[in-house]
């Protein structure tokens, strides 16, 4: 039992869900996206300073299972700091991540790279998707 | 105990392998699985009567109509309505409840009425009266919960007024398992000049429901939670309610005579069934209520307090393990949702899939009763005929391992 697993509970993965970065929220003048997955009830606040078509700061909160926790938390640490364009394109290769096709490996994926598993788990993808399907609504709507 | 090996031996999917496990299935609250009974009478009725009902002058047309009929006859018996004319087949619970707050509801309540319901309700005998609220300006009340999440009476007595018109409660909760004092309940209904709708979901399945003993005046369920196939419910009401309701479908079936600007309705239980019916959904229906009366609902109720005592026996010597709802058995279905430490559900019930053992995670369609009981989410295990002991076990070992696997690994 252990080793299928083990594809899917990483243990950066764990890491991310106990001890999350970036939890909290931004207090002012920030992007205010709150999304759940009305299947399974967990929820997220996502919350994004953007200035200059760059994601200068991002904070999470939530509830949610060890899967969608920790993809927030890998989430915001990886958009922080970079343009609106370079967050979407991570976001797509995310998406093709999970759907178990070849995804372009030239970006540092760091972390996220350790939800590759999820893609073996269908019932699971929507939550690690939930947090950047929240970020991608909040920079499309910043692009408005 | 049933004898489950036998009753396994009808259920062909029971007979497989999950990640390489013997499959444990523990999701009955969701939906059953189907015997070969059943699925030899839908089978049946494709390969030798199908045919459109109530028009064919032809022999299938006759066959399947007989078919037809004959299941809506022992729906009859099966909840003990006085006529077929008090049974009107749905799509499922959701339909039927639908089909009373747009018609009943929408023609009785007025702006400052009241609709009582609880905050153990499944979303789907939440949002109809919701709707029918703001559209008749009619007040949504919720009676409170019992902290073991039962209703006590004097709660019911304080919630229900004068003023209260329907009043809408699940028999059998789908999360805590709390079956709820239906009778007494609708006498008090009744007292305040309120009808009185019963979810009975999950109660169909698992009890012999009685709807003249009950004396409610609707009562709503689905065929695909015991034993029938998805697609196919019922409509219980009392043949003076509903010979005043009209329609809410309109179409081919329903009619008696139509004319360029106006037409009238079929008698009861037609008017109601507009369109092409669910034929062979119904006929499985009714092929899984011959399935469970031979094995007797009585006896079934019985089997399933055993499996809840047991459970909750074995499951609470599992440190950190939280069961809601009901702690004597005798009060609640054979439904257990729990919570293990801080792990959460979905975590829990990917584990336990991985050991073929297959469990609900999330918040059940009660995300109101989810608040009440301060979670996001919980797991549920619930259980039905084919299910024994060995399962259970099964499932606690799996409940060791989840907590073994999140606690120590990490």
């Amino acid at each position: 039992m252990s080793s299928n697993l083990d594809q899917l509970y990483r243990r950066v993965i764990m890491d991310h869900y106990k001890n999350p970065r970036n939890k909290g929220s931004i207090e002012d003048g920030a992007l205010t996206i709150d999304m759940n997955n009305p299947t399974c009830g967990d929820r997220i606040h996502l919350t994004l300073q953007v200035e200059d078509g760059k994601i200068q700061n991002a904070k999470f909160d939530g509830e949610g299972c060890s899967i969608s926790m920790a993809s927030a938390s890998m989430m915001t640490q990886a958009v922080k700091g970079k343009s609106v364009e370079e967050a979407l394109q991570l976001s797509s290769t995310f998406s093709e991540m999970m759907l178990g096709k070849d995804y372009d490996d030239s970006l540092d994926l760091e972390d996220i790279e350790s939800l590759s598993g999820v893609s073996q788990f269908p019932a699971r993808i929507k939550c690690a998707t939930l947090a950047w399907k929240a970020m991608e609504k909040g920079v499309s709507e910043e692009k408005e | 105990m049933l004898n489950t090996k036998e009753i396994r031996s009808y259920f062909p999917i029971l007979n497989q392998e999950i990640n390489g496990h013997p499959l444990v299935y523990l999701d009955n609250g969701a939906t059953s699985q189907k015997p070969i009974q059943v699925i030899e009478a839908i089978k049946k009725y494709y390969e030798f009567e199908n045919a459109n009902v109530h028009r064919g002058v032809h022999t299938l047309g006759n066959r399947a109509t007989d078919s037809y009929e004959g299941a809506r006859e022992k729906v009859r018996k099966f909840i003990n309505a006085k006529s077929t004319k008090e049974v009107i087949f749905t799509r499922g619970t959701t339909t039927a409840i639908n089909m009373v707050a747009q018609s009943y509801g929408q023609a009785n309540l007025k702006e400052g009425d009241e609709i009582v319901i609880t905050h153990m309700e499944h979303h789907s005998n939440i949002i109809p009266w919701q709707q029918l609220a703001k559209r008749t300006g009619a007040v949504l009340k919720y009676i409170d919960l019992e902290a073991d999440g039962t209703l006590s009476l004097e709660k019911v007595r304080e919630t229900i007024t004068n003023q209260t018109k329907i009043v809408s409660i699940v028999y059998v909760s789908n999360v805590l398992g709390t079956m709820n004092p239906i009778k007494e309940i609708t006498q008090i209904a009744h007292e305040h000049g309120a009808v009185m709708v019963v979810d009975g979901a999950q109660a169909a399945p698992h009890l012999k429901l009685d709807v003249q003993a009950l004396d409610c005046d609707f009562l709503a369920f689905s065929g695909h939670k015991m034993c029938g196939p998805t697609g196919i419910g019922v409509l219980y009401g009392k043949e003076a309610l509903l010979d005043k309701m009209e329609p809410v479908e309109f179409g081919g079936e329903m009619i008696d005579f139509v004319g360029l600007y106006d037409s009238t309705w079929k008698e009861l239980p037609w008017k109601f069934e507009g369109g092409t019916p669910i034929i062979a959904g119904a006929i499985g229906l009714g092929a899984a209520i011959d399935f469970l009366e031979e094995i007797g609902l009585d006896e079934i109720e019985k089997h399933e307090h055993e499996l809840a005592a047991y459970a909750m026996e074995r499951m609470s010597t599992i440190e950190g393990l939280t069961i809601y709802g009901p702690v004597d058995p005798a009060k609640r279905a054979g439904i257990v949702t729990f919570n293990l430490d801080d792990v959460h559900p979905h975590d829990v019930a990917t584990v336990l899939d991985m050991s073929g053992i297959a469990v609900r995670a999330g918040h059940h369609c009660a995300q109101p009763l989810m608040k009440w009981l301060q979670c996001v989410a919980t797991a549920r295990a619930s259980f039905y005929i084919y299910n024994s002991e060995e399962d259970l076990d099964r499932l606690v070992t799996g409940l060791l391992s989840a907590k073994e696997y999140f606690n120590d690994v990490f």
